[in-house]
């Protein structure tokens, strides 16, 4: 029921968003088609964790802040690497250990490797992921353990 | 402070941000070209849907102030932040799956996580 509220007030808040209307007729069709949307989505079962993620913390906003500064950084050390005049690679494949206990965190600790440049998650087993690293400064196990206590910290209230 | 000054602000503040993303985009493209194989190339084309087209879209949020067009582009932004990674790890998953390895490979541990999901696989 709380998931089915919580999606009906996101689908509404998508709605004015995106359309700017304020009309009272076109207020109510917009409602009534949001309403539709939850009823077919609760008849398919979709309500769970994984569509309307209620279940993480309000401090994922301030993670997706913290992200932003190590994505920017990586981004800068990569390009050093592109117009370095002999190209100083030294590809990896390293496994990186996960502590997160739901599948929300782990998607979460995966995509964020994967969005900082220099790293690529690969394969996921065993309570590790497989991540390919452009050189080594991008390997180091330090950056990946800071990034996997902050992905634990907000994966469950 | 008038409003021009604040509109002049705000040119400066966007093209900084504009000229920014464009140096990003054209060192991701120029690394696409220039790095060996799939794998590195991979990293060139994460710095361009990341941080070059993120930087291209707060130049047009600063452009466009306190819109609807500013909502718009802040949701188009937090879908990048999601899809792009997403695509990224679907391509070099199906390298890896494809037995494509990355030229002159310092260190390999794809053993300890594969051999564990084919242990898992065999169990259940």
């Amino acid at each position: 029921m709380t998931k089915a509220v919580g999606l009906l007030i996101a689908l509404f808040a998508l709605w004015l968003a995106l359309s700017g209307y304020f009309k009272p007729f076109l207020l109510t069709l917009g409602i009534l088609s949001c309403l539709f949307t939850v009823f077919i989505a609760a008849r398919m079962k979709l309500l769970d964790e994984e569509a309307v993620p209620l279940q993480l913390r309000l401090s994922l906003l301030l993670y997706w802040g913290w992200l932003g500064r190590e994505v920017f950084k990586s981004a800068v050390a990569v390009s050093k690497v592109i117009l370095a005049r002999q190209m100083p690679i030294s590809q990896q494949l390293i496994a990186i250990p996960c502590t997160q206990k739901t599948e929300m965190g782990h998607v979460i600790f995966a995509n964020s490797i994967t969005l900082t440049p220099g790293t690529v998650t690969v394969e996921a087993g065993g309570g590790r992921f497989l991540v390919h690293a452009l050189t080594e400064g991008f390997a180091a196990p330090e950056g990946f353990a800071e990034m996997d206590k902050r992905v634990t910290a907000v994966e469950v209230r | 402070m008038d409003m021009s000054t604040i509109d002049l602000l705000r040119d400066i503040a966007s093209g900084i941000a504009f000229a920014a993303g464009a140096v990003f985009l054209l060192i991701g493209t120029f690394g696409l070209i220039r790095l060996p194989d799939v794998w590195s190339r991979l990293h060139a084309a994460g710095i361009v849907d990341t941080v070059g087209a993120e930087l291209m879209l707060v130049g047009m949020m600063i452009q466009a102030g306190f819109t609807q067009a500013t909502v718009k582009l802040l949701l188009i932004s937090l879908f990048l932040f999601i899809t792009s990674p997403t695509a990224t790890h679907a391509v070099a998953n199906a390298a890896f799956i494809a037995g494509i390895r990355p030229v002159r490979l310092r260190r390999n541990e794809a053993a300890e996580v594969i051999g564990e999901t084919a242990k898992k696989a065999a169990k259940s």
